[in-house]
């Protein structure tokens, strides 16, 4: 490696980009009609679209009963489920980043599984498990319990879509910042949970606050596995995107793209706020990814 | 880092607290709303119907209806309510444990399915309703761009070498097994009853259908909104539902001189409006089914009601006149037909196997 970096010519050291302006110009075009294409124009065209008959059509979108149900049970499945990755994502990289254990390779590898597996699958899973066919299905249909096509398979198939978000992110983050500080707190007499609260949180609370963000946008956004669990029940299981689907193959173009905006408007406001952090809290974050 | 003044920290240990606090609110919060929406579901009585593709908007219709006529004849305030997707999904779901009270599935063989591998259904849910549990009838009919430009007149031209056939998959819908079983009966009866050359020609028309979608409308906004294929062979009332929500200069629907009886039939979930105690409102709901006004209802919405007389005549008159066969006429009982068609390893697994 340093053999090879010796032989370099000095002069090329300096100068970072050495195509003609034309070349550059090209690539630099390519790269935004591709972005103008594939991601501002669909985006465009759901707004578009959404209004394509005024407000008043556009917000009776929501006022309908169908539609505040999905939104509340939306809403409900992200209140579960961000708050409940939450706090297993940071007890997962916790354990992952600050101690030397037995599996823990095969510990992340877990927390990465959904990431890999299809949301089809990651729906089935459940229908296999908690149908009246599968695993649990009769001892459940004794105790009256119902789990898919119902809330809680929601909540389920939401929670390990979106199990992944906020450990992916902290582990570096935590792998990164060691464990001196936690350290010299333990030496200081801090008890562990108090070394946790005072010293490793607050060192990755803006990881933090990314990650959920990230979390609950996919959360609300999920559509495979939650369309396997959900049984379109109208009014009752059915989510935001799944209601989009519903309203499309019901030729109510409109309404589809009405409720199609919330949730992109959803996302657009996610990567506001993602940037403004970035941008006011800048210097700590640096300071918090030096460490010491 | 380490040189951050105590007071600093204190603060933002109060915080992360009232983070955590705050998360553990949330979760408490939604566990319990979790709780009272199951709640409040059992108090008032809730139907669930589950059905197939194309009925979204007749179920609408017949669900306001019913509500209506149950709240006046017994003041009590019953809610319906519709899940809708491919024939053969819904069937799995049901089997999978979806509380359904009512079945109202695009062919016999799904209901079927349901009584064999849940038996949440008896086996002889025929015997329990008027008709064989069909309060209405449909057959195909074919959608075509305006101007019939490719000249689709009857199932032979479907193979004619530059046509496109958008059909679902009849693998889980059921508008797509009657567009199967319609093609295989006409070539059939065409071809001096030889199951082979009707076999054949089926296996020529998949080979001519570009995009298999699950369920019927999935098929229709391929063709219609996506604007793929030269002909839709659709349920009746799918095709007629296009006419007048796409208007009626983009398309024509083309009736052919033969086609298939198709019968959609309803049934009741035994095993589950026993457990939720509905067993009183999903079998009225069955019933008001069979009745003037939901006939009436049904050819509105261009299904072919058993009691004609109760359709309004401007109604009748947009359901053509057309020989129409039972393919259980010709292949023998619904067991026999699904095994035979349908099932791993049957006529279309085998129609659709790539060439070796």
């Amino acid at each position: 490696m340093s053999s090879a970096l010796a032989t370099r010519p000095p002069a090329r050291a300096g100068s970072v980009v050495t195509e003609g302006l034309a070349v550059r110009a090209l690539l630099i075009g390519i790269a935004v009609v591709f972005l103008a294409l594939f991601l501002v124009l669909p985006l465009v065209t759901v707004f578009i679209q959404a209004f394509a008959k005024g407000w008043s059509a556009y917000l009776a979108a929501f006022t309908e009963a169908d539609a505040r149900s999905a939104i509340r049970l939306t809403l409900l499945t992200a209140a579960i489920a961000v708050p409940f990755n939450l706090v297993f994502g940071i007890m997962a990289s916790w354990a992952i980043a600050k101690f030397e254990f037995r599996g823990k390779n095969l510990l992340v590898t877990l927390i990465d599984l959904p990431f890999s597996v299809s949301p089809v699958v990651s729906g089935l899973i459940y229908v296999l498990v908690f149908g009246a066919q599968g695993l649990l299905g009769p001892w459940l249909l004794e105790h009256d319990i119902q789990i898919i096509f119902a809330v809680p398979g929601i909540v389920l198939a939401t929670i390990f879509v979106t199990f992944p978000f906020v450990a992916r992110q902290l582990i570096p983050l935590m792998q990164e910042q060691g464990t001196a500080e936690e350290e010299a707190a333990l030496t200081l007499g801090a008890s562990g949970w108090h070394a946790f609260l005072t010293v490793t949180l607050p060192n990755i609370r803006w990881g933090l606050l990314y990650s959920v963000l990230l979390c609950n946008a996919r959360a609300m956004g999920e559509f495979g596995a939650v369309s396997v669990v959900s049984g379109h029940i109208r009014g009752l299981t059915n989510t935001l995107p799944l209601h989009v689907e519903i309203l499309y193959n019901e030729y109510n173009f409109v309404a589809s793209f009405a409720v199609a905006s919330l949730l992109a408007g959803l996302a657009l406001v996610t990567l506001l706020v993602k940037s403004l952090l970035e941008w006011r809290f800048s210097a700590e974050i640096a300071a918090g990814a030096r460490g010491h | 880092m380490s040189s951050t003044p105590n007071v600093r920290r204190l603060s933002r240990r109060r915080r992360v607290l009232a983070l955590c606090a705050g998360s553990v609110g949330l979760v408490s919060a939604g566990l319990a709303s979790a709780l009272l929406t199951s709640g409040t579901a059992q108090a008032q009585a809730e139907l669930l119907n589950v059905s197939y593709d194309p009925t979204r908007e007749l179920y609408k219709e017949i669900n306001a209806a019913f509500i209506e006529e149950w709240k006046a004849k017994t003041g009590e305030t019953v809610t319906v309510r519709a899940a809708h997707g491919g024939s053969g999904s819904q069937a799995r779901t049901v089997i999978d444990g979806i509380p359904a009270d009512v079945v109202t599935l695009g062919i016999p063989s799904d209901i079927d399915a349901i009584s064999r591998l849940s038996k949440k259904i008896p086996a002889d849910w025929r015997t329990k309703l008027p008709n064989e549990g069909l309060p209405y009838t449909s057959t195909v009919v074919f959608l075509v761009r305006k101007g019939n430009p490719k000249g689709v007149k009857d199932w032979g031209d479907l193979v004619k070498p530059d046509v496109k056939v958008i059909t679902p998959n009849p693998k889980t819908s059921a508008g797509g097994r009657w567009n199967f079983l319609a093609a295989w009966g006409y070539a059939y009866e065409k071809e001096g009853k030889s199951a082979d050359k009707a076999n054949a020609f089926v296996g020529q028309l998949y080979k001519q259908v570009p995009v298999l979608d699950t369920g019927a409308r999935g098929s229709t906004v391929t063709f219609a909104q996506r604007g793929l294929g030269d002909v839709l062979p659709t349920w009746e009332n799918e095709a007629y539902l296009v006419f007048d929500e796409f208007g009626r200069d983009k398309f024509d629907v083309v009736v052919p001189p033969t086609s298939i009886y198709a019968e959609p039939p309803v049934a009741l979930v035994d095993a589950n409006v026993d457990k939720k105690g509905t067993r009183k409102q999903a079998e009225a709901y069955l019933q008001f089914l069979y009745s003037d006004k939901a006939q009436a209802i049904f050819a509105k919405h261009h299904y072919r009601p058993i009691k004609r007389e109760a359709a309004k005549p401007e109604h009748l008159a947009q359901l053509p006149e057309l020989k129409l066969f039972k393919i259980e006429d010709l292949q023998g009982n619904w067991d026999d037909i699904q095994k035979k068609n349908f099932d791993n390893g049957g006529l279309f697994d085998q129609l659709s196997k790539p060439p070796q």
